[in-house]
């Protein structure tokens, strides 16, 4: 088998970069999510990731920049953008 | 393809562009396809500026930034490295803006799909220079201001017809897509990496700070594009058009000027008039991409 190409080269190990103090609101699954995961396809920042187990989606608050894509894609109306709770801000 | 078989793993992440950018959406997708075995060249565009912040990354895989006009030409250049190694196997994918593509890359662009060597050009169109603060390029549409086409005067060319000049280079595959018909875009990039040839493919992605709408509409105004006429969803494989999609319902051109400001200064009689070309076109049967 052939290796695979060598990772990025960048000295600090590739860090992601972490855009979650652009905004204040955070989108929030406030009804129930029926795991059709267009919010996660169309999130720009790839903040979105699957909880297989409760069959729901989650968000990453550190590198979600608030633009709103998921709450007005999601079919079922699920999502809203609110202020997280304290300890809970990046 | 399903949106559940589709590769969890992100690529390209948490960049510094804009929030809704649809540019950022089109490389994360890509890259969704293409996996870690994958080369990116990047010249001077939104995604390099939006990307090169030392010591931070979004990219995954390795890339490299590029002179502007030189995509095609490092392009073919790693693609013939490759070969040479008998590598063949690592796909090579330039993401070039809609100036480094029709204005600016283009002789290398032409050169690079004469030259024959395996790759994927993706052209994202955000329809002016945008990173720069939003001047035109040869890709702005009939009607959109610019800062170097101000109100109360505006854009008076037409948008190029990439796709026709890539096809008069009898080019195996080339596509346009748009980043709010994701499986559509993923597909093509699928079908692309699977041709040995050079391929190109043109994913219109709407620019929240450019046309003027709120980010959370991103994925909406490229639906809009699409069911207006505006823009159209198409592949040419092997000099043969086929439409990939169709919308099942129209919407009037003047819809989608309304959800934006660079269009703002139109009279109704204009948008009248671009109305009409679109509904030629379209009667016409016209094979490529029709813009207004």
């Amino acid at each position: 088998m052939k290796k695979s190409i060598p990772g990025p080269v960048s000295r600090a190990g590739n860090i992601p970069t972490r855009m979650g103090s652009w905004s204040t609101i955070k989108p929030v699954l406030k009804g129930k999510c029926n795991f059709c995961l267009l919010c996660w396809i169309f999130c720009p920042e790839g903040a979105i990731s699957q909880d297989e187990g409760h069959r729901q989606v989650l968000f990453n608050n550190e590198e979600c920049k608030g633009c709103g894509i998921c709450v007005r894609e999601c079919p079922t109306g699920a999502i809203e953008m609110a202020e997280p709770e304290q300890g809970e801000r990046p | 393809m399903k949106l559940k078989e589709i590769s969890r793993e992100e690529l390209f992440r948490s960049s510094y562009g804009c929030a809704g950018c649809a540019a950022v959406l089109a490389v994360r997708l890509t890259l969704k396809v293409l996996g870690r075995n994958c080369v990116c060249v990047v010249p001077a565009n939104c995604i390099s500026t939006v990307s090169c912040y030392y010591p931070q990354t979004p990219f995954f895989v390795p890339m490299t930034v590029m002179a502007f006009a030189a995509t095609g030409a490092a392009l073919s250049g790693i693609s013939a490295g490759f070969r040479r190694r008998g590598r063949e196997d690592i796909s090579v994918v330039g993401f070039s803006g809609d100036g480094g593509t029709a204005d600016i890359g283009i002789q290398s662009l032409s050169g690079a799909i004469d030259g024959g060597y395996k790759f994927i050009y993706i052209c994202y169109d955000n329809e002016a220079y945008m990173n720069t603060g939003i001047q035109r390029s040869g890709l702005t549409p009939y009607g959109a201001t610019t800062t170097t086409t101000p109100a109360p005067c505006f854009e008076t060319e037409s948008k190029k017809d990439m796709l026709r000049i890539v096809a008069a280079h009898d080019i195996p595959y080339a596509a346009t897509a748009c980043t709010s018909y994701p499986l559509d875009f993923m597909q093509k990039v699928a079908r692309a990496n699977r041709v040995n040839g050079p391929t190109y493919i043109h994913v219109l992605a709407p620019c929240p700070t450019g046309w003027g709408f709120a980010p959370d509409r991103a994925i909406e105004l490229g639906r809009m594009a699409v069911e207006s006429g505006f823009w159209r969803l198409v592949e040419l494989e092997n000099g043969k058009l086929r439409t990939t999609h169709k919308p099942s319902r129209r919407r009037s051109v003047a819809e989608y000027f309304a959800a934006q400001t660079r269009f703002r200064q139109l009279s109704p009689e204009q948008i009248e008039e671009i109305q009409r070309n679109i509904d030629r076109r379209q009667a016409a049967g016209q094979a490529f991409s029709a813009t207004g």
